[in-house]
């Protein structure tokens, strides 16, 4: 079961993660970064504070956006991972190429907004 | 000890699968940590098989058996009746390609190869079987 919710401000979205994201949930986390990216956000940031899994299916959502964030210039920042999911992060090398911060504070410190 | 679980083969039936498997990991005393891995592995096989060996076909279902033997390892077994799978022809893709092409296929067997001590897929009495071992000895 995931749980999905969105907070935007004018200068940035917060998408909030919770439940687990596996191969019959993860659908549902793309569409919703990809919203956020079709609204012309430059600053995402995704609170994974209430994320208890992640399979290969959640890690591929995030994966697939790495170029697209790149070329559109749009800066995404995951925070908020317990260990044993930032763990599944490390086991492929994510970590290196995902912005993952400790806590919202650190991600809004990044993405310079208040 | 053995336990089996018999799962059909909607994706709806992860969560389930994932509980069983932690069940049982956290009742031999397995940390959080360790017992989230574990089930990931046996999660992205049976994820595999449900969606493309079986075309999410409800109908049909996988088996499962988790043995854990006396020298601490722990041999998972995924059984099924659907498309065999050929790890000669897997080729594990780099992650830059599946970045580049948005292609997400391969990462599920990436992690499980890194998580498990062997991987070993066959045939046996009409069943296709993904047998997974794990020795926690090396933790």
């Amino acid at each position: 079961m995931i749980e999905i919710s969105t907070a935007e401000d004018k200068e940035y979205v917060c998408i909030s993660v919770g439940g687990e994201v596996d191969a019959s949930s993860s659908i549902q986390l793309d569409t919703t970064i990809q919203n956020a990216v079709s609204d012309g956000y430059k600053k995402i940031m995704i609170d994974c504070s209430g994320l208890n899994y992640i399979s290969s299916a959640g890690l591929g959502v995030f994966m697939s956006y790495i170029q697209e964030l790149e070329i559109k210039e749009i800066n995404m920042v995951i925070f908020g991972l317990q260990d044993k999911v930032f763990h599944v992060f490390q086991i492929l090398g994510l970590d290196q190429l995902l912005k993952i911060v400790d806590d919202e504070k650190s991600a809004k410190g990044l993405l310079n907004v208040i | 000890m053995l336990y089996n679980y018999k799962a059909s083969c909607s994706t709806d039936k992860l969560q389930e699968i994932r509980q069983f498997i932690d069940d049982l990991l956290r009742q031999h005393g397995l940390s959080d940590v360790e017992s989230h891995k574990v089930v990931l592995a046996v999660d992205e096989v049976c994820a595999n098989l449900i969606i493309h060996s079986h075309g999410c076909d409800a109908n049909e279902s996988i088996e499962i058996s988790v043995e854990f033997k006396t020298d601490k390892t722990t041999v998972f077994e995924i059984k099924d009746h659907g498309e065999a799978f050929n790890m000669a022809q897997y080729k594990e893709p780099s992650l830059s390609d599946i970045i580049r092409t948005k292609k997400k296929g391969g990462i599920g067997l990436m992690l499980v190869n890194r998580i498990m001590d062997k991987i070993e897929f066959y045939q046996s009495n009409g069943y296709n079987v993904c047998r997974l071992t794990k020795d926690f000895k090396k933790q």
